[in-house]
């Protein structure tokens, strides 16, 4: 049999901020959901499944949350599915929520990805104490760290990299008026400046800790050959691996490689830096960027860095990456993925506004989680899938 | 659609789990039997997914280390659904229809005993207006329960029926954790716990994990001689506020049953009813008639793993058709307070039975 | 001795949460000793008002001002009660419509026993003489009949972010494998496992080898010296830490094993760690001991030469 070609045809995002205490959590996913309805042209009514991602229920201290959400989100009287795959999560349920249209299972699917960070502390609800073991690093930065600098070593990059990634970045989120941060001047000299908060990464190579939503309707070929300007759903890909194990890569890691070469040949893509034309790339820490364009096969091992200091990834380099600001500017963790996913939407059908890449007809979302080992990410393009 | 059946399906059932509540040393025997049943090894696994709780651990990301049960290096195609495995079945079911993968393996898991089971589950309720009251779970079937009997759909006896039959049917099922029956007037002398519920009534806490084997097409007969071939699985919600939804009724399973095309000519339907009375009320709602042989292996009532008693409904069943004692079958899962979310998922000896 | 070692944990957190207009206006009526319904789309008034109208899916906008007094349309009797509930004896949870209403509101009604209590029964709000704008603020009670003084409204700003305190108290459990590390710690020393299949040595061992999933089984006492693989220095201070930073979290590789264990790298100023180095667990007193990892209250540096980079970059 063959899958059914699917579309988003309508994208919607909250304006993330730190704190949204202008609305509950049902209001915060309904101002994303109803303004991808309204892309859409839909309502509520019209729509045969909803799915929804968010990270881990402690975050907001509600078990389960969708379902007490259920009524307020429309999917009282519908098929509801609740995904959480870590830090990936907003990409996997985006995946989950076109494998239901290309299945042929439904026609028109809302999908919502959320998270409400202010109504506890992340580093809290990351690190419960475990008995008999003992808390050595502090969140996720901590974890993160000593991989970087294994980064920097294996590939003998120079120290500012991820000073230009996040000056980079922050740039970018100016043009986006959805973004959390929105930090005026940020230079890589700033960024250097910036106090060293888990050595080897500063304070401004951090992402933030956001409320905020993301939202898409994902509809199947016929649905979606009636709308202006569809992105097209080219390919998906998950991929896991353990948190720890012997002799596993941390830096490059397996699933990652996996995922992008399992992408690349289901979308026919043969040299990713060519053929894609801008790709959103979940990136919490600034160095994340070089890491990933190595594991996803756009630069060879090592060699990441020197696109991202040539402004190869700024907005008008060859591979434009994280036009709308990333990860580093907005971090609603739960819809970080579904962000990066909408982003490379949005690029495609024309419709990023002052972060639109130029004639882009390709571009990648990307999201990954837990200790860099769960990986999902897709390919939209202008054009139905040839495949 | 594509023809998938169900072709393996193991299970552990217990009071207490003593080990870590990722669960991973429990899963290893699981997913081994799952392997001997087929005759596969993890490389035949095109998709994993998996159903369980933050809230049921106690902690976050507990379903991170869980997967190291299946050996993921080199690494798999997987996902996790924060729901019971029978939503993750669902998952599974749908990637096998996109074409990208033949075969899945689901599992989940719950350590229900590490925290108090009903208090905790008062964490899915509305955050503002409901959990500051910590009602819990119980409280919240006995509500339902009196609505009905009120209302005269069932009355003492008919529940007493219910939980008689499972107890004596859980006798023959070395997973469970309550079994061993009596009689409706000796049941109905039992105190009161949660009125008008005695503790029979409800399922009693109990950890656990279960694995099913998902096939399509020849990959199925290539693992079991008689794969359960699911003819048609769907599910549906219901708002969880209780003031804007009949109790006595369940419009979310009547939903999923009529998506499947209704249930005629099903002969075994394992139920995931955790009270009494709500094996009643999804009797009704599936449409099953009396000639339809309810939970042969003792139901919710006899054991019910949190994030596995869905899926293992679905195994139960599948068994009737391995084994020849059926050729039409029901799985049931429910999700949430009150049988707020339900899943059907209708099986058949002959593959291509009713398309969708 | 029991198979896993065991210990309790509490999960506590004061969640902040911002209400909204709909919620915020319902718990704003509750601290003023108002109940507040909201109409819905086909004329029903629904207590508590649904953010979104279930029907039309709209922001529910129109708010109804109700009496206290309400009829039991179902009810059960909480024998054992939890904590956290309304009341620590028994009492009664209900469904009460509300006078006015058309939908029934879960809350709790204080009568001495099940005998108390009956459907159809009329009952009235008991609200508290301090109230913050909650669902905890009243109670119900049978309706005698007579008028009891209601608290004076307490007034201010509007209800918009309440404070939810959540605490759950669990039982953990460490793995077989893991707690065989733990009891090892208390004899002062380091037990790894092997893998039966991939060979890969694991501290701690573990109830399923990540690669193979089988569990690790062969015990091997490993050596207390290892070597950095890779660090980070902490500089952020956050809640719960127990060292002033900046101090080194590193991955320390013991001789022997085929995976790093986490943990501090101290007696060397934080800017002289070096990826390479060979480092050796540093013990607390032995009476301070106890089947926890912080037995080892640390690592320093040995004084040997720093590792070659191609002995540890294959666990980077």
């Amino acid at each position: 049999m063959s899958k059914v070609p699917a579309a988003v045809i309508g994208i919607g995002q909250t304006h993330h901020r730190a704190k949204r205490e202008d609305v509950s959590m049902a209001g915060l996913c309904r101002e994303a959901m109803d303004r991808a309805l309204e892309d859409a042209g839909l309502t509520l009514d019209e729509v045969d499944a909803i799915v929804i991602g968010k990270a881990p229920d402690l975050f907001e201290g509600v078990m389960m949350p969708e379902l007490y959400l259920a009524e307020a989100l429309g999917a009282a009287g519908k098929p509801l599915l609740r995904v959480h795959t870590a830090g990936s999560v907003g990409g996997s349920t985006a995946i989950v929520a076109s494998s239901l249209v290309q299945a042929g299972v439904h026609k028109k699917v809302l999908t919502v990805a959320f998270e409400k960070q202010s109504e506890s502390n992340a580093m809290w609800a990351l690190s419960v104490p475990i008995p008999f073991v003992m808390p050595v690093h502090a969140g996720a930065g901590g974890y993160f760290a000593p991989h970087v600098r294994s980064y920097i070593r294996r590939a003998n990059a120079p120290s500012h990299i991820g000073a230009i990634v996040a000056a980079k970045d922050r740039n970018n989120a100016l043009k986006n008026p959805y973004a959390h941060l929105h930090n005026e001047g940020t230079t890589v000299e700033s960024v250097l400046a910036s106090q060293m908060l888990w050595d080897p990464i500063h304070y401004d190579e951090t992402c933030p800790s956001s409320d905020g939503a993301c939202a898409m309707v994902i509809a199947a070929e016929d649905v979606a050959k009636t709308y202006e300007a569809p992105a097209w759903i080219h390919g998906t890909v998950m991929r896991s691996e353990p948190t720890s194990a012997a002799e596993r890569d941390q830096v490059n890691p397996q699933a990652g490689r996996d995922a992008a070469a399992a992408l690349w040949k289901a979308t026919g893509i043969t040299d990713p830096a060519r053929e894609i034309d801008c790709a959103e790339i979940y990136v919490p820490f600034a160095w994340f960027e070089p890491m990933w364009l190595e594991n996803l096969g756009f630069a060879p091992e090592g060699e990441g860095w020197k696109l991202t200091e040539a402004g190869e990834t700024a907005i008008g380099g060859s591979l434009p990456v994280n036009m709308s600001g990333g990860v580093l500017s907005s971090n609603p963790i739960g819809a970080s993925g579904m962000l990066r996913f909408a982003e490379a939407a949005l690029q495609v059908r024309g419709r990023a506004g002052e972060h639109q890449v130029d004639g882009a007809r390709r571009a990648l979302g990307h999201a990954y989680g837990g200790g860099s080992q769960f990986f999902s990410m897709w390919v939209v393009g202008s054009q139905p899938p040839s495949n | 659609m594509r023809d998938v059946a169900v072709v393996g399906f193991a299970q552990r059932q217990m009071k207490d789990f003593d080990g870590s509540p990722s669960m991973a040393e429990l899963l290893v025997p699981i997913l081994a039997e799952c392997y001997e049943q087929t005759g596969w090894t993890k490389k035949d696994i095109g998709f994993w997914c998996s159903g369980s709780s933050d809230y049921l651990a106690g902690r976050s990301f507990s379903f991170v280390s869980a997967i190291d049960a299946i050996g993921v290096l080199p690494p798999v195609n997987e996902s996790h659904v924060e729901m019971d495995a029978a939503w993750a079945l669902y998952e599974a079911w749908v990637k096998i229809q996109t074409g990208e993968v033949d075969t899945a393996l689901v599992f989940g898991f719950g350590k229900a005993s590490a925290g108090v089971l009903r208090r905790t589950l008062s964490m899915q309720l509305d955050p503002y207006t409901m959990t500051p009251l910590w009602p819990d779970t119980v409280s919240l079937a006995a509500l339902q329960a009196r609505l009905g009997l009120d209302a005269g759909l069932w009355d003492e006896t008919a529940l007493a029926d219910v939980v008689n039959r499972s107890l004596t049917d859980a006798e023959k099922n070395e997973y469970a954790v309550r079994a061993g029956g009596s009689s409706v007037s000796e049941l109905l002398a039992r105190p009161m716990f949660a009125d008008p519920l005695r503790k029979h009534d409800c399922a009693p806490v109990t950890d656990g994990a279960a694995a099913i084997v998902l096939a399509a097409g020849d990959r199925a007969y290539d693992a079991n001689q008689r794969p359960a071939w699911i003819t048609g699985i769907a599910h549906s919600s219901d708002g969880l506020h209780l003031g804007t939804r009949d109790l006595t009724i369940s419009g979310s399973a009547q939903r999923a049953a009529a998506a499947v095309g209704g249930t005629a000519g099903v002969q075994v339907a394992e139920l995931h009813a955790p009270f009494s009375h709500q094996e009643l009320v999804l009797r009704s709602a599936l449409g099953l008639g009396d000639d339809v042989q309810i939970n042969p292996s003792g139901g919710a009532l006899a054991a019910n793993p949190m994030f596995s008693a869905g899926a293992i409904r679905i195994g139960e069943a599948a068994k009737r058709i391995w084994d020849g004692s059926a050729d039409k079958v029901l799985g049931h899962a429910t999700s949430g307070p009150a049988l707020q979310q339900n899943l059907v998922c209708v099986m058949e000896a002959q593959e291509n039975g009713s398309g969708k | 001795m029991s198979r896993t070692l065991q210990a309790p944990v509490t999960v506590a957190f004061d969640y902040t949460r911002s209400t909204g207009p709909v919620i915020g206006r319902f718990l704003t009526g509750l601290r003023d000793t108002t109940i507040v319904g909201g109409r819905l789309g086909d004329g029903r008034v629904a207590v508590p008002p649904p953010e979104y109208d279930p029907v039309t899916h709209q922001a529910v906008t129109e708010f109804v001002e109700l009496p206290d007094t309400g009829t039991v349309t179902s009810w059960t009797w909480v024998s054992e009660p939890v904590a956290g509930q309304p009341f620590e004896r028994p009492f009664a949870y209900a469904l009460i419509t509300i006078d006015g209403a058309d939908t029934p509101w879960l809350h709790a009604v204080d009568v001495a026993s099940p005998d108390d209590i009956e459907t159809g029964m009329r009952v009235r709000a008991r609200w508290a003489e301090e109230r913050t704008g909650s669902v905890n603020d009243l109670v119900f009670e049978a309706d005698g009949g007579d008028q009891p003084g209601t608290p004076a409204p307490a007034g201010g700003e509007d209800v918009s972010r309440i404070v939810t305190p959540v605490s759950l108290d669990y039982h953990y459990a460490a793995s077989p494998e893991e707690s065989s590390f733990f009891r090892g710690l208390a004899e002062g020393k380091i037990l790894g496992q092997r893998c039966p299949k991939c060979q890969k040595v694991y501290v701690p061992p573990r109830g399923a080898c990540p690669t193979d999933g089988v569990p690790t089984a062969e015990e091997i006492e490993l050596s207390h010296v290892g070597t950095v693989t890779t660090f980070c220095v902490v500089n952020v201070p956050f809640l719960g830490q127990k060292i002033k930073p900046p101090y080194v979290s590193a991955y320390v590789l013991l001789d022997g094993a085929d995976i790093a264990l986490q943990h501090l790298i101290l007696d060397i100023p934080a800017d002289e760690v070096r990826m390479g180095m060979r480092v050796e667990a540093v013990w607390k007193p032995r009476d301070e001991w106890g089947t926890s990892i912080e037995n080892i209250s640390h690592f320093a540096p040995t004084g040997e030469p720093d590792a070659d980079f191609d002995s540890y970059k294959h666990h980077l």
